[in-house]
């Protein structure tokens, strides 16, 4: 088995046990990139030679008897919208073209030992479902190339999937780690809103917005997730509160554990071939001693507007700063203030970024605020009260992470309403600001693979990996990868 | 005018002095080398956010309570978006529906005599303060200075309460001297520590309000006087002209000393305010709302009207006595002490005493001068034991010497004589050498008592009491 094929749980044993360098390593991840990357499309920016420089740097301090992190030398894939100090970062944008921060996002400064190889592909600003509104170009899923990867961190799952990279960061506001994790068979974890801090995260829709791990094993999105996670004082919205379990395995037991089923999760608009993969995991959670029971969240019919008038509210924002002035994309030849803005978001900004900042903009109008953002607000209250008095009755809910598998490119590029509905099941967590975790459970027809999500109430996550656990080891490993053809 | 009422009402925007910006770790200082205190928070870098600074919370809550606002300890902040090269964000971040203080009041003194007025606050709230953009003949375009963003500012808005220019340089004055007492702000004007948004309306007494103008930009307070009477005139003009008053937002451009559309109320901005997501509501404790309100000294107003009541001293010492804490503080010490007149302390205080500091450019509390040193000199003449131009010399010995009051006036023999033994041989004998000048005293020329004094004096050196000298004079020759 090549390096770039083990999990990072196994490399990390193998560094430390001085069977290979972090250098083999890298080497291993970037000639693999030098293989598929040309079919992938997985990355904006390789960073070939910061990698390299930085897995020498972690090789010398092992040698000299350093005790490192077990992510020391790990090849990992960051999303592009996460600051990355002295390395372009430009959340896919024609925008940030050019953006290169003078600064790092807290979770860099927690990844300090870690092997970045590239600044991986990305929805333009994190809004998309299928990374290929990219202004850069689109990525292919590694299972099919005809197929999307989903999005908006298509590139980091991709990048995981294809061993372009053991490890990857993404960010998901509605579904962007979920869904991609999903349609391209790795695991991918949405923290609680609040469990890593947003600093240095280019905002799209703040408070919805999270930083989370990819892996092809449970045990390494959870290795991930404790490097991450944990108040920061640059975040005012993150948690101040200890995590006990950090360092903790997962521990793959499931006895006497409550699954709730909510049954709008199974309705209409959800694949046959989907609902039959779930419930074949749910079986199987429930042959190891899980109780499943069937609930109800009777307001997610609600969920995906609600979730498209918050995050739009909160862009049309977020995203007035990219005007020209200070940094990023300038149109030329302007004739004073207003051309220069006017000009510069044009030119600058893709179609679907512009759609949700004109969205946005629209339901914060004065007059129109009540009815939408207030409204949606209220709504979010709701969602939020009825997975609250779900989790009264069981400890995770279990559910599709999309209604079918990937999408072939180009397929819902002209049909907004169809792109969004591939985040049917994955917005409500966000809106709630629960922890939700996309776990490969099957493939369909075309051979695509289908994920079910687990959701739990906040600060949950290692219940969650605990069960997911429990399913990889009966179900067999994800991280298999496929041939790129 | 022409029997129109003026209606003005003030939004105050006040920068804090606390040492660090409102969101980030920067230092709050004015006069940095430009875009030299600035950091990715304050100048909204893409994924950067803010965390608020407590001591602005505090701040803006001392100011609510010395304008007796209702505080509210559970509040919220807001965005308000618009573009402008000044504020990189593209967004404020302000208090919109919440504001930390709600509605208080402040009382104004309008005369000499000590009539008040109070004028209702409407809320303070904090946000923070943008940029400035930079124009000059030397290069095409304009340039941006981000070291502004991010400066702590509270916003102090007034009830439309004040019915002329002076009323409105009343409140002003007294908002920077509050501002200034509780120490939270340095209200430097020509730093733009204070600037103010003017809204003015007229209209003919028992008719209701007419539709008002906002002036911005304006920051200095004889500026803000010069605004509203020119603002107010132009409304009564139209008015006069059988127009109708549009309204609209106007610029004040002070040099020019009129005011310019800036826009209509059709072109009104939509700020589109939203609750700021990156921060959380903001929760102050009871308790620690309370301990704020403990923290403030007694309010200028309070104190100048105390001094003009119950001190009697006029309006004029009032204010400068309350202007200086220092030299108010002093005062008091002195005034406490019951033995002499607050008039007189105040007379030296801000005659002799506040001249000699300035000579020497010294402060107070670096001489020697205490309250018991001044005010054994204000007994001692006010007894007549020495005169007033004998404190003169005293003042300056006991300002910068070591020296006693009692061994300035033995050293420089500056004790008066009042002592009647022995004034009454110089008394008889200036009599006897000036005939002449009885005789026209007697002869009605009651002036020439004056020229009889002097001579006194001259033959006293200087020393006698001219009060007992004249006494004895009139005994004389009366």
């Amino acid at each position: 088995m090549e390096l770039y094929e083990m999990t990072a749980s196994e490399l990390s044993r193998l560094m430390r046990d001085k069977a290979c360098s972090a250098e083999e390593a890298a080497k291993s991840v970037l000639g693999q990139i030098a293989r598929v990357e040309g079919k992938v499309g997985a990355y904006i920016t390789v960073t070939e030679e910061g990698a390299l420089q930085k897995a020498r740097e972690i090789d010398g301090r092992r040698a000299k008897g350093e005790e490192l992190s077990p992510l020391a030398g790990i090849p990992m894939a960051i999303k592009d919208n996460i600051c990355t100090k002295g390395v372009l970062t430009t959340c896919g944008s024609k925008m940030l073209h050019n953006f290169v921060p003078p600064y790092n996002a807290t979770v860099m400064e927690r990844l300090t030992d870690a092997v970045v190889v590239g600044k991986a592909n990305m929805d333009e600003f994190a809004m998309g479902s299928s990374c290929e509104t990219s202004y850069f170009h689109k990525t292919a899923n590694p299972h099919g190339l005809g197929y999307v990867p989903g999005g908006s961190s298509g590139g980091s799952a991709a990048a995981v999937a294809a061993g372009e990279a053991v490890l990857a960061l993404g960010s998901d506001t509605g579904g962007s780690i979920r869904l991609p994790a999903s349609y391209c068979g790795i695991v991918g974890l949405k923290p609680t809103y609040g469990a890593v801090s947003r600093y240095g995260l280019v905002a799209f829709a703040s408070s919805l917005d999270q930083i989370g791990p990819f892996g092809r094993s449970v045990d390494d999105v959870a290795m991930l997730y404790s490097a991450i996670c944990g108040g920061d004082p640059m975040d005012a919205t993150s948690a101040k509160r200890d995590y006990p379990d950090r360092d903790a395995a997962p521990s793959g037991d499931v006895k006497g554990l409550r699954i709730g089923l909510p049954k709008e999760y199974f309705g209409a608009g959800v694949e046959e071939e989907t609902r039959a993969a779930v419930m074949n995991a749910v079986s199987i959670l429930e042959k190891k001693g899980a109780v499943i029971k069937e609930i109800s969240l009777p307001s997610t019919g609600y969920a995906l507007s609600a979730y498209y008038m918050i995050s739009s509210a909160e862009a049309s924002s977020n995203l007035a700063r990219f005007d020209g002035v200070k940094y990023g994309y300038r149109a030329e030849g302007c004739e004073g203030l207003t051309e220069l803005y006017e000009k510069t978001r044009s030119e600058g900004f893709g179609d679907e970024v512009k759609r949700r900042i004109m969205l946005g903009t629209f339901v914060l109008s004065s007059g129109f605020y009540d009815a939408y953002y207030k409204r949606a607000k209220q709504l979010q209250q709701q969602i939020s009260a009825e997975f609250a008095a779900a989790f009264a009755g069981c400890d995770l809910i279990l559910t599709p992470t999309s209604p079918s598998t990937a999408f072939r490119m180009g397929e819902n590029l002209d049909d907004p309403l169809k792109m969004y509905a591939a985040d049917i099941c994955t917005v409500t967590v966000n809106i709630a600001g629960l922890p939700g975790l996309s776990v490969p459970c099957g493939r369909g027809a075309n051979n695509m693979p289908l994920g079910m999500q687990l959701i739990g109430p906040k600060f949950a996550e290692k219940t969650l990996l605990d069960a997911a656990k429990a399913y990889e080891n009966e179900a067999g490993s994800f991280r298999a990868i496929p041939e790129i053809q | 005018m022409n029997n129109y009422e003026i209606v003005v009402g003030l939004e105050v925007h006040a920068e804090l002095n606390t040492a660090t910006k409102i969101y980030c770790g920067c230092k709050n200082s004015f006069g940095s080398a430009v875009n030299s205190n600035c950091c990715p928070i304050c100048t909204g870098m893409p994924g950067t956010l803010p965390t608020l600074n407590e001591k602005v919370v505090e701040y803006a809550i001392k100011m609510g309570h010395a304008l007796n606002c209702e505080i509210h300890p559970i509040c919220k902040q807001d965005r308000k978006n618009y573009f402008y090269p000044d504020l990189p964000k593209a967004y404020q971040i302000s208090q919109f529906d919440i504001p930390l203080c709600g509605k208080g009041y402040l009382d104004v003194i309008l005369d000499d005599e000590g009539t008040t007025k109070r004028i209702g606050v409407t809320r303070i709230h904090i946000e923070e303060d943008a940029g400035k953009l930079i124009h000059d003949d030397s290069f095409e375009g304009s340039l941006v200075d981000f070291n502004r963003c991010g400066v702590p500012l509270i916003e102090i808005v007034s009830e439309p309460d004040m019915r002329s220019s002076a009323e409105a340089k009343a409140y002003l004055e007294t908002i920077k001297s509050i501002l200034q007492y509780i120490d939270i702000s340095d209200c430097k004007m020509q730093e733009g520590s204070i600037r103010c948004d003017i809204n003015v309306s007229v209209h003919k007494p028992g008719e209701p309000f007419g539709t008002r103008c906002e002036m911005k930009n304006v920051n200095s307070f004889s500026g803000a006087v010069r605004a509203i009477e020119y603002e107010a005139a132009r409304q009564i003009e139209v008015l006069e002209a059988g127009g109708v008053i549009h309204q609209e937002t106007r610029r004040w451009d002070d040099p020019a000393g009129k005011s310019v559309l800036l826009r209509s109320k059709e072109d009104a901005q939509d700020y589109r305010y939203f609750p700021e997501p990156d921060l959380l509501t903001i929760v102050v404790p009871e308790q620690k709302v309370k301990d704020l309100r403990d923290t403030l000294p007694e309010l200028p107003n309070h104190k100048t009207l105390r001094f003009m009541k119950e001190l009697e001293l006029p309006r004029f010492d009032a204010n400068l006595l309350v202007e200086s804490m220092e030299k108010g503080a002093f005062f008091e010490a002195c005034v406490e002490k019951g033995s002499c007149k607050p008039k007189n302390i105040s007379n030296w205080l801000l005659g002799d005493v506040t001249r000699l500091c300035n000579e020497k450019n010294i402060a107070l509390a670096d001489t020697r001068l205490t309250p018991e040193r001044l005010c054994e000199m204000i007994a001692m003449i006010e007894k007549g034991e020495i005169s007033g131009n004998a404190g003169k010399t005293v003042i300056e010995e006991i300002m910068f010497t070591e020296k006693t009051v009692a061994q300035v006036v033995k050293e420089k023999g500056l004790a008066q004589i009042s002592d009647t033994g022995a004034l009454d041989g110089i008394v008889q004998a200036v009599l006897a050498a000036n005939e002449k000048s009885v005789a026209d005293y007697k002869n009605g020329k009651t002036n020439a008592i004056g020229f009889l004094v002097g001579q006194c004096m001259r033959q006293s050196k200087g020393q006698g009491n001219p009060a007992l000298i004249k006494e004895l004079l009139l005994r004389y020759l009366g």
